[in-house]
């Protein structure tokens, strides 16, 4: 019916709906723009950019230039930073989606000394990011000897206790009357956990997994910091690697299709899921 | 099939009792209905039955034994909640399967008891279905359906008709009071609607305030109410009340007026007359100055003050009586036997009825 | 909020809580308590020692004229990088609400920049107004502008913020869109009863309706610009020319990584922690408020 209403008496009429549409058409455009070129750029050859102003339309460089990145590379083959990227991603956001269903179960369904302790640290934990704490952090994963690996790449990433927050709020919402009628039923509470709990926060998980991947995916200053061996350089760090010192010209075709190569797995994600990408980003600023 | 005996059973949330002692013996297959307004006690004191709780002091045995530390799942009970808390990624099959599947029965003995249990419920056509594609009543009887497959001693029910609209209420009170009067199980039963209370008990728990007021068959917390608060509770509409002062045999209302009662009681008191005993008289001792009048269609329900002290008071008199309306004047009567007394002090009942 | 039913014991919750617990106290908390420790000293130029010296690291901070400059440029960078990511987000926001049909589209399309990583779009950007290859650069050049980032500090300012806004752009669309979705149409209907145009309706009804939206966007954003955008700025310009594009974060990693300056650093990451704190408890205050409507 609101659908309906809005069609009517508030609806502009045609004319100014295309106006309407023009507008949106040359704002996604600028949006879209920067992509466009990255695209074209790493279709061409190095010749085609360097003499400006570089084409606006694909070139036939495609294949040559993607396989040049993707198996040869500056440093290393992309291949290989893509693979550091997936593990570091995925590292994160499944890392930190276990550990906090389980601290947020504990501090729901539990009365345990420390607790309020406990949940005021994760309150705290909320507030800084790792920008803040670079240096004493990057002490403490070197004196692991952690520099360089992937634990040493995910775990400082999965300290923030955002997602216990948010499973937290999560469980709240969840009947008493279930806890209550699974405990008549027999079950223990990790039996609880797994049977009902589990299968009813799929949708906050999903939702969660395509946000901590993003943010995983897309991290840069930590992994600048602790990966000064290309082989584990990850792709969006990986880049400004690429890029000589001095004055040499840098290689545009495979720069850019590192750069789109870099961007096509979290826009696959964030299209293909884009209820759930929404949703878990409402959620989670909220 | 069991006992349930509750001794002197109190509950305290941080250090405010709550229920404050209450015995009650149950016997095997017994249908008892615990009753009373929201928010005296009576869903605190099932769920120390099943163990939601903790019993703060007393006791309570389930057959014979002393239950008070066991575990819900220990005592051999099952619980139907008022908003069924159906496991809502379950299907129907799963959701009544659950607490065999944990007890480790094995797979065919457990689909056999779903079926069975389906088939007393009616419910087989929709075994794989997930709880949201249920309608109410259905999501109801899943519910039954849980309880039923454990094959428990007790049934512990949680006004599990509140949700449902009037129609299925009393389509479902019939269906559950079959089923349990079929499978003999006995069971406790809470709610606030006294209609509930009066047609499926066999006996009533009358709660008010943590405190059992009164237990025993609808008919006895009907015709002989130990206080004034299960007079009033129990009954559509509710008993009129009106302070008097009782004297060799007869009431004195504070406006004067004289009513006899079979009561050798003397002193402050409140009498208790059901609107459905006050009889049109034209020499009967109350005046009534009616307001409104309700044509329910079997009886009319006539609302109004009592001449002499502008007291409220309801008459319930059978047929139609479209005659009767605003601003008119009645006298009624009422048998001395019909006339409940009650001590003013303590609000128990003084005087019974003719034996 | 508190939950009626609890388990019982005190052992399963505990194991339950231990791996987080683990991380935050090993990479969160220690490092965090180790940031405010080290900021009260100052290493020897060797890195063997270190002197303890209270609250010197921080006078020295206030009182360092590239310190505060880049407090400013701080400043400048989120007032404009919060600007330039909302207005243009709000306004497609209100035409994509507009249509019935395609706005899902057009939606679609619009989240994108917000999938790649800011220190992509530094690349991207940083492509389009190069110097010598930049077809944006060349352009302006064609016009009789030169362009020069690399050595005009605003121009490079301007460079950092738009690519610092671009993909927030997407972020902002959303909670706009969303939030404008929301506003009862009865409101909009009953505003077109009294005479209201359409930008009318839009400034006396809609903007006052998004207000929590855009109170919520804009402490969001200023805390992107000031950490987030680290990729950007490193990509770009390297925190130049001339340190104009050297906003906190930024220096915090130049002076502890690149100058190994310790000390200053970690003093540099406590105002910093103050800083968030601060936005942080703004953040809350604000949402109180809101829960008592």
């Amino acid at each position: 019916m609101a659908t309906a209403d809005k069609s009517g008496m508030v609806e502009s009429s045609g004319r100014k709906l295309w106006l309407t549409h023009l507008l949106m058409i040359i704002g996604v455009f600028f949006v879209f723009f920067p992509i466009w070129l990255a695209f074209v750029a790493s279709t061409v050859t190095q010749a085609d950019i360097v003499s400006p102003p570089m084409p606006v339309w694909p070139g036939g460089q495609m294949l040559e230039n993607y396989k040049r990145a993707l198996f040869a590379g500056v440093n290393v083959p992309v291949t290989t930073m893509l693979l550091n990227s997936l593990i570091m991603a995925i590292g994160i956001a499944a890392g930190k989606i276990i550990i906090s269903l389980l601290s947020a179960f504990a501090i729901v369904y539990f009365r345990f000394p420390g607790r309020n302790v406990f949940f005021w640290m994760i309150f705290i934990t909320l507030m800084l990011p790792v920008e803040v704490r670079i240096v004493p952090t990057y002490e403490v994963v070197a004196g692991f000897g952690m520099l360089n690996s992937y634990s040493g790449l995910i775990f400082p990433l999965i300290a923030s206790a955002t997602a216990t927050f948010l499973f937290r709020q999560f469980y709240l919402t969840i009947p008493d009357e279930l806890a209550e009628a699974a405990r008549v039923d027999g079950a223990r509470p990790m039996q609880f956990f797994f049977d009902i709990v589990l299968p009813m926060s799929r949708t906050n998980i999903a939702a969660l997994f395509v946000i901590l991947f993003i943010y995983g995916w897309n991290q840069y200053l930590w992994p600048l910091l602790i990966t000064t061996d290309p082989e584990m350089n990850t792709i969006v760090m990986g880049i400004k690697q690429m890029f000589p010192s001095g004055d040499d010209t840098a290689d545009w075709p495979v720069i850019m299709a590192t750069s789109i190569l870099a961007m096509i797995p979290p826009v696959i994600v964030v299209v293909s899921m884009q209820k759930l990408f929404i949703r878990g980003l409402m959620d989670s600023e909220k | 099939m069991a006992t349930v005996e509750l001794i002197d059973v109190r509950k305290s949330f941080s250090g405010t009792e709550v229920i404050h002692g209450i015995d009650a013996q149950i016997e095997d297959g017994e249908f008892i209905v615990i009753v009373g307004p929201s928010g005296c006690g009576k869903s605190t004191l099932l769920r120390l039955v099943a163990g939601l709780e903790t019993i703060s002091q007393g006791e309570v045995h389930i057959n014979g034994s002393r239950v008070n530390d066991l575990e819900p799942m220990d005592r051999d009970i099952a619980m139907v909640f008022q908003n069924y808390a159906l496991y809502p990624h379950m299907s129907v099959r799963q959701n009544m399967a659950y607490s065999l599947k944990i007890a480790g029965v094995s797979r065919p003995e457990i689909n056999k008891k779903v079926e069975e249990a389906a088939e007393l419920l009616e419910l087989q056509d929709y075994l794989n279905r997930k709880p949201k594609q249920l309608s109410g009543g259905q999501r109801q009887r899943v519910a039954m359906g849980r309880a039923i497959v454990r094959e428990p001693s007790v049934f512990l029910f949680d006004e599990p008709l509140s949700n449902l609209d009037a129609k299925l209420r009393v389509q479902m009170r019939l269906e559950i009071k079959e089923l349990q009067t079929r499978l003999g199980i006995t069971s406790l039963y809470v709610t606030h609607d006294q209609v509930e209370a009066m047609t499926m008990a066999d006996r009533m728990i009358v709660m008010n305030e943590g405190v059992a007021e009164q237990i025993g068959t609808p008919l006895e917390v009907y015709q002989k109410p130990h206080t004034l608060f299960a007079a009033q509770f129990i009954g559509s509409p509710s008993m009129n009340a009106f302070d008097a002062t009782v004297k060799g045999g007869e009431a004195v209302l504070e406006s004067g007026v004289r009513i006899r009662c079979n009561c050798s009681f003397e002193g402050e008191a409140v009498i208790g007359l059901r609107p459905e005993h006050l009889i049109a008289d034209e020499n009967g001792p109350l005046r009534v100055n009616i307001h409104l009048a309700e044509p329910l269609g079997a009886n009319t329900l006539l609302h109004g003050r009592l001449s002499q002290s502008r007291d409220p008071v309801i008459v319930s008199m059978a047929g139609v009586h479209s005659a009767l309306g605003t601003e008119q004047n009645m006298r009624v009567s009422i048998s001395p036997d019909n006339v409940h007394v009650f001590d003013k002090a303590t609000s128990q009942r003084v005087a019974s009825l003719k034996a | 909020m508190e939950k009626r039913v609890t388990f019982k014991g005190w052992l399963l919750p505990l194991c339950l809580v231990l791996p987080q617990l683990l991380v935050s106290a090993v990479f969160f908390f220690y490092p965090a308590i180790q940031a405010v420790w080290q900021s009260l000293f100052i290493p020897d130029p060797f890195g063997l020692t270190s002197q303890f010296v209270g609250l010197e690291n921080f006078q020295y901070l206030l009182s360092d004229k590239y310190y505060l400059a880049s407090f400013f440029t701080t400043a400048t960078f989120s007032i404009l990088v919060t600007l330039v990511s909302m207005v243009p987000a709000l306004f497609l926001a209100v035409m994509a609400d507009r249509l019935l049909k395609g706005a899902a589209t057009y939606r679609t399309l619009l989240i994108w920049p917000y999938a790649v990583a800011p220190a992509i779009a530094g690349v991207l950007w940083l492509f389009m107004f190069n110097t010598r290859v930049g077809i944006v650069s060349w352009y302006l050049g064609k016009l009789g502008y030169d362009w020069n980032h690399v050595l005009n500090g605003p121009e490079a300012m301007g460079l950092v913020v738009v690519a610092s806004s671009w993909g927030r752009i997407s972020y902002n669309f959303l909670f706009f869109f969303a939030a404008l979705q929301a506003v009862p149409k009865s409101v909009i209907e009953a505003a077109a009863i009294d005479g209201a145009r359409f930008w009318k309706r839009f400034f006396t009804i809609v903007l006052p309706l998004l207000s929590p939206t855009t109170f919520f966007l804009l402490v969001v954003n200023v805390v992107y610009s000031f950490f987030e955008t680290f990729g950007v700025i490193h990509t770009i310009t390297s925190g130049g020319p001339q340190q104009t594009t050297t906003i906190l974060v930024y220096k915090v990693y130049s002076d502890g990584f690149v100058g190994q300056d310790l000390g200053s650093s970690a003093a540099q990451s406590v105002i910093l922690l103050f800083l968030v704190g601060l936005l942080t408890i703004l953040q809350f205050k604000y949402f109180e408020k809101r829960v008592h409507y």
